[in-house]
């Protein structure tokens, strides 16, 4: 574990999936797969967020609340689609009201698949994520070293 | 007298694993008023019929919502069999029956869990969840999946099961009992769940039935209202009571759904016990026409099924009408002069499945 230096803050949001997904996300942070373990820990608030997972498609009601947790996060951040339908639609993508993936609304950083997706992906979703946070905030760090303000630090980031 | 201001709950809230937007009209911290808004996960799942026979539709519709997955995907083959005619082998009801009343004890699990977490005790959560992955295991040894199963098809079911996997899931349950024993006591007796809960959010039996209540809501309510008496699968066959309480409050609705727990696996139980041999599944031959309203009894509630079919392989016009959608009424009645902080204990208690209400 001495490899672990930061402990991300998960946050989880149910796009328009069939909630499959949704459970099986939180039945990985209840005893019998406890992510917690990782370090990482789910929280209700957008703005001490690090990780965003998104579950399910995305429809135009829901798209506007997902760009505002996106926003709300504070830099670095990573997202992860979980199952079909966050990753392209799924068995919805014909849906009148489906847009698509969560990439259509947001920049999408590790995909995790499955219908529904399984514990065991999920977590392996979110150790490639709790690794990209660590690398994304070491960049940062430097960033903000070299003399930068937080600001430019993260348009820099934004831009490269 | 205070000044009434309007507060907005969710989508996005930390009690609440799905989006629903309530607008709270609030007054000295008590609720005047509360208007629903839903939409968020709408996909438009009945508009698939256009592209999808009715043989694949199975399969979509068991996507309604993932946790009464296999309930949807039995009541809507049930309602398509019925249209064709289709004579489906007791075997396979009994199967079915079986199913359905697993789903039941992990869908209870879960919410016993979610609503441990509403009011803050949270190694009662991570109990109830650790009691419901063996049912979970249960299920995936049976079926293949863990929240969506798909087993079930027009004229049968895909899987059986086998003397050696009924051994094990009749000792599982056996386990799953005496664990839910456990928990049972510090849900129904401890001193801090009965202060958040005794008393709170009450809806009277009139209040219940004017509103179109259903299922374990409606029954803690005191009425005797259980769509699995009117004989469907295999319940016909078997000997059980709608389990009522009179009190309609928080704690009458949490030891309702207790008291199905056990229910549940006493149906299993005599369902094994009683279930005959031979085939699965028939060949089912032609295309549905005519049609059909049926209604099954979910883990939240009644739900309708209509179906409409002219002969071709697209059904004309498929219909779900889904238990939270008729329990939200009950929701936003008893939420009138309840106290702001108890706005999340009391979405829950409905057991609120926004995936399957929005489709």
């Amino acid at each position: 574990m001495a490899n672990i230096k930061r402990s991300p803050w998960i946050i989880h949001y149910d796009g328009a999936s069939c909630n499959g997904c949704d459970i099986e996300v939180l039945a990985c942070l209840t005893p019998v797969y406890d992510a917690e373990r990782l370090g990482v820990e789910n929280t209700g608030d957008p703005m001490q967020a690090d990780i965003l997972l998104i579950t399910g498609g995305v429809n135009a009601q829901a798209e506007p609340i997902i760009k505002q947790i996106y926003d709300q996060m504070p830099r670095p951040k990573v997202v992860v689609a979980v199952g079909v339908c966050a990753c392209t639609g799924g068995v919805f993508k014909d849906c009148y009201n489906i847009k698509g993936g969560a990439d259509t609304v947001v920049p999408v950083d590790i995909y995790v698949p499955g219908c529904a997706a399984r514990p065991q992906s999920i977590i392996d979703g979110i150790i490639q994520a709790r690794d990209l946070f660590q690398k994304r905030s070491e960049e940062h760090d430097e960033l903000v070293k070299s003399g930068k303000t937080y600001d430019e630090a993260a348009k820099e980031e934004q831009n490269g | 007298m205070g000044k009434r201001s309007v507060v907005p709950f969710g989508p996005q809230h930390p009690v609440l694993p799905e989006p629903i937007h309530l607008d709270l009209v609030i007054e000295d911290e008590k609720i005047m008023e509360a208007i629903p808004n839903i939409g968020f996960i709408h996909r438009g799942l009945e508009g698939l019929t256009e592209k999808r026979d009715f043989k694949q539709m199975t399969y979509v519709i068991e996507r309604t919502c993932g946790i009464c997955s296999f309930g949807h995907g039995m009541g809507y083959v049930e309602t398509i069999e019925h249209i064709m005619g289709v004579g489906v082998p007791d075997r396979a009801k009994y199967l079915r029956t079986i199913w359905h009343e697993m789903s039941r004890i992990h869908s209870h699990l879960l919410w016993l869990g979610l609503m441990a977490d509403a009011f803050g005790f949270e190694s009662l959560f991570y109990q109830a969840w650790r009691i419901r992955e063996k049912i979970l295991d249960l299920l995936e040894m049976t079926t293949g999946g863990r929240v969506i199963f798909s087993v079930n098809k027009v004229g049968g079911v895909i899987r059986d099961i086998n003397a050696e996997q009924e051994k094990e899931m009749l000792l599982g349950l056996a386990k799953v009992e005496q664990e839910i024993k456990e928990i049972e006591h510090t849900f129904l007796n401890d001193y801090s769940v009965q202060s958040r809960l005794r008393g709170v959010g009450i809806l009277t039996k009139e209040q219940a039935h004017a509103l179109g209540c259903c299922g374990p809501f409606a029954r803690a309510s005191g009425l005797s209202y259980d769509m699995r008496k009117l004989g469907h699968e295999a319940y016909g066959e078997l000997d059980f009571e709608p389990i009522i309480s009179n009190d309609g409050d928080s704690y009458a609705r949490c030891a309702v759904r207790i008291n199905e727990l056990y229910q549940s696996i006493d149906l299993i139980r005599q369902a094994f016990a009683k279930m005959p041999a031979g085939d699965i599944a028939v060949d089912v031959k032609g295309m549905p026409n005519g049609e059909y309203f049926n209604r099954v009894e979910q883990p939240r509630g009644e739900a309708v099924y209509y179906v409409k079919a002219d002969g071709t392989k697209f059904l004309n016009r498929f219909r779900l009408r889904t238990p939270t959608f008729a329990n939200l009424a009950g929701l936003c009645e008893m939420l009138k002069g309840a106290e702001y902080a108890d706005v999340g204990i009391l979405a829950l208690t409905i057991d609120p499945c926004i995936s399957c209400t929005e489709r």
